[in-house]
């Protein structure tokens, strides 16, 4: 039972010896690309190999979250003792185990899977969220502690009041990273000030964007950030109960989070009077069952109440009527792992990190046509160009960038000649797309717009709960007629059908899904509206 | 939850001066003072559900439509109901609920009793503005006394609310999603097997169309009793 900063600091150090007695770490990432590939069962084989030839006195291995670069799983990292970087191996196979004894025998160098950590990949990311990711053992409270998990919670509990928590965070100039970039601090007060003796926090795991997976390479990476993070909501708003509320999709994330709760409670890290400071506070996670709508607010907390996950009107606002009709925070993921850096190291050094407008960093996960897919984190205010071609290293095959989709379904397609804008939530919005939750798709000069279009589209279609008429047929109308532009057979009357419609479903929809489900037909038919009127014909 | 007083509030409902008490909606102001906001989700007394978005008006100072049926109202607020953009909307939005499915008033038990074709001749809708779609789902005609026909559903959700707040059976509700959407007893059994059906017919007679009707009518002949529904919530309310 850890019941003062002392104590924590006890098994942070105790952890730190303990590993000091070792020279090197092996660390391979068992993130989702790469465990796909067989990284855990090489960890394990390298592992065994190493107490036969009896190096594991010399060398430990830790299986870590992900550190990024999915796009050249698997990645091994081997940290030799007093080196102040690691050395990082890409595209492992899984039967690679005995070159990497071979390496720490000095018998052999993996000299080709050598990666260049002096690459724009990493040396122009900045990592808050991701800073443990690639480092810590997800499966270990302790390895999590040695690296300054809980320290946050501690400051909190013993130096600060609820109020001081709030100023902090409003001072950071936080912004919700689910995608609407709401200030997480007004979010918090707005709850802190209501009387009520239950509230709750929520965490919103139901990360669903086709193409984005930044929440869950935290969950998986690094459970603890989030459980802290969510711990200091509930002291700052006064709510003693939080739930995770996380896709069944993600089973890896599910399961690290469940360990890391488990972990937490043993370690009185959660639970009943925390650090004997009167406050309490516990996590209990709760499923969704495929529904992208249940990412959704109102829906989200009905999936939790165990109702069908429709959204509802709004208001009543979730501050006075949110989970069982209780003040309610819901933070995305991303939204509560910045929140311990943000009081361990002040409200200052976040704001200088970003743009005025938008602090921090934002963490992207860069699919499609582009060299280094894969996750990455970065200060606000970069601009799109120097994100795409500098950290993604550009596109990965011959033909050039055409456009780039950001904010998934609800978002928007930039064209190439807009890149050089400043990647932050106003500038965003200001060019037609959102800054989303982070997904972002490349798309070269081989993709038909229209079919992107027609792709988030069916997304949508697929996915709206049927409750409201606009989304429900609106979207089914516009696949269909998304369908005839993409087959050339579409007509004038269809065309002006098309933006009307898109008005309508855009301004009369009940929730975000059905709000936010014309914003890709809007940006490509601003960008792009030749390619829907090539081919079109006369009434 | 924040306890307000309740306390009187006045405000402009399109420009004429209004008052309602203060945890009023908008739609019961606007009914209270005769002023016709279009409605087919809505019934009075059921928990308002907001999902067929005819009742749209819009209030000076934002650019968002809100559905008069869940909008709290607010001292001073400007309702605007019937301008020209909320018109249009409304036009294509009961478009989309014509072309959703198959309503074809000519052989309907409710023609000239239905809520759905009122609308279109007050709005004056005479043609579809989209494409059909016409869904087709299987005919339930295994009840004793009622026909459940799919074909003619809006989701309204009136009869799953109904048969949960003034029946207390929860019989219906809503099965998959989106354009799938459909109404369903129990686990999706037919009507006559449904074990919490008690066959009140409450159902049926707050249902807006003819997709809940008696057996043994034909076209025209459904008239729907709301009324019994509506003074049956409200003499509760009283006790």
């Amino acid at each position: 039972m850890i019941e003062s900063l002392e104590d924590l600091n006890e098994i942070a150090q105790k952890k730190l010896c303990a590993q000091g007695d070792c020279e090197d770490e092996i660390r391979v990432c068992i993130g989702s690309s790469c465990a796909s590939l067989g990284s855990e069962d090489l960890s394990k084989e390298i592992a065994q190999k190493m107490e036969q030839e009896g190096l594991q006195k010399r060398c430990r291995v830790k299986g870590v979250g992900c550190n990024g670069l999915c796009s050249e799983a698997i990645l091994v990292s081997h940290q030799k003792k007093g080196a102040t970087s690691e050395d990082l191996y890409t595209n492992i196979e899984a039967s690679q185990a005995d070159d990497f004894i071979a390496l720490l025998q000095n018998k052999k160098d993996l000299k080709e899977k050598l990666y260049d950590l002096q690459q724009a990949f990493f040396f122009k990311q900045k990592k808050i969220v991701l800073e443990n990711a690639g480092y810590i053992d997800p499966n270990d409270i302790e390895d999590a502690i040695a690296h300054g998990a809980y320290q946050a919670l501690f400051k909190v509990l013993d130096t600060m009041e609820p109020k001081d928590v709030l100023d902090e965070i409003k001072q950071s100039g936080l912004r919700g990273r689910g995608g609407g970039g709401y200030p997480t601090g007004l979010k918090w007060e707005s709850v802190a000030k209501v009387h009520s003796d239950t509230k709750y926090i929520i965490c919103n795991g139901d990360e669903g964007d086709p193409g984005a997976f930044m929440d869950r390479a935290v969950m998986e990476a690094d459970p603890h950030k989030v459980l802290e993070g969510m711990s200091i909501a509930g002291f700052a708003c006064g709510a003693s109960q939080g739930f995770i509320y996380v896709r069944a999709e993600y089973p890896i994330a599910v399961e690290k989070l469940t360990k890391a709760i488990k972990q937490a409670r043993k370690y009185g890290l959660l639970g009943k009077n925390i650090g004997e400071s009167g406050f309490s506070f516990d996590i209990d996670i709760r499923l969704g069952g495929g529904a992208f709508v249940c990412g959704e607010a109102t829906a989200l907390i009905a999936s939790i109440e165990g109702g069908r996950g429709n959204p509802r009107q709004k208001p009543p606002h979730l501050s006075d009527h949110g989970l069982f009709a209780q003040p309610t925070v819901l933070n995305n993921v991303e939204t509560l792992a910045n929140i311990a850096p943000i009081i361990q190291k002040g409200a200052e050094w976040f704001k200088n990190i970003g743009i005025p407008s938008s602090t921090g960093t934002k963490v992207f996960a860069l699919t499609g046509h582009i060299k280094n897919t894969g996750l990455v984190e970065i200060p606000m205010g970069m601009s799109l160009r120097e994100l795409v071609y500098d950290v993604g290293g550009g596109a990965s095959g011959e033909k050039a960038i055409k456009a780039i989709q950001t904010g998934g379904p609800s978002g928007g397609c930039i064209p190439e000649e807009h890149l050089d804008i400043s990647v932050d939530y106003d500038s965003l919005k200001k060019i037609g797309s959102i800054m989303g939750s982070g997904g972002l798709i490349v798309m070269d000069e081989s993709s038909n717009m229209v079919e992107v279009a027609r792709f988030f589209m069916d997304f949508c279609r697929s996915e709206s709960c049927g409750k409201c008429v606009p989304c429900r047929v609106g979207t089914t109308e516009l696949t269909d007629l998304l369908d005839k532009f993409v087959a050339k057979k579409a007509s004038k009357s269809d065309y002006e059908l098309l933006k009307n419609m898109c008005e309508v479903v855009k301004e009369s929809s009940l929730c975000g899904l059905g709000q936010t489900a014309p914003n890709p037909v809007l940006s490509t038919l601003k960008y792009f509206e030749e390619e829907y009127l090539e081919g079109i014909a006369d009434d | 939850m924040i306890k307000e007083k309740v306390r009187v509030k006045t405000f402009k409902i399109d420009g004429i001066d209004v008052t309602g008490q203060s945890n009023a909606t908008l739609l019961e102001v606007a009914n209270e003072h005769g002023i016709k906001i279009p409605t087919l989700c809505y019934f009075e007394g059921l928990t308002p559900a907001g999902a067929c978005r005819m009742c749209l008006v819009e209030v000076e100072g934002s650019d968002k439509l809100i559905p008069a049926c869940t909008a709290k109202i607010k001292e001073g607020m400007e309702v605007t109901t019937n301008s020209e953009r909320i018109k249009s909307h409304r036009k294509m939005i009961l478009s989309m609920i014509f072309a959703e499915r198959t309503h074809t008033c000519s052989v309907c038990v409710s023609n000239g009793h239905c809520e759905l074709q009122d609308q279109a001749v007050d709005l004056g809708l005479d043609h579809s503005e989209v494409p059909y779609i016409h869904k087709v789902f299987e005919i339930d005609a295994s009840h004793k006394e009622y026909i459940y026909d799919p074909n003619r559903c809006i989701l309204c959700t009136r009869c799953v609310r109904v048969c949960d707040e003034v029946e207390g059976a929860h019989a219906l509700d809503i099965l998959s999603r989106g354009i799938d959407a459909k109404i369903i007893h129990d686990m999706d059994e037919p009507w006559a097997l449904s074990e919490s059906c008690t066959s009140c017919g409450k159902c049926v007679h707050v249902c807006p169309t003819g997709s809940l009707f008696e057996k043994g009518v034909s076209a025209t002949e459904m008239v729907k009793k709301k009324s019994i529904i509506t003074n049956l919530i409200k003499t509760r309310k009283e006790r």
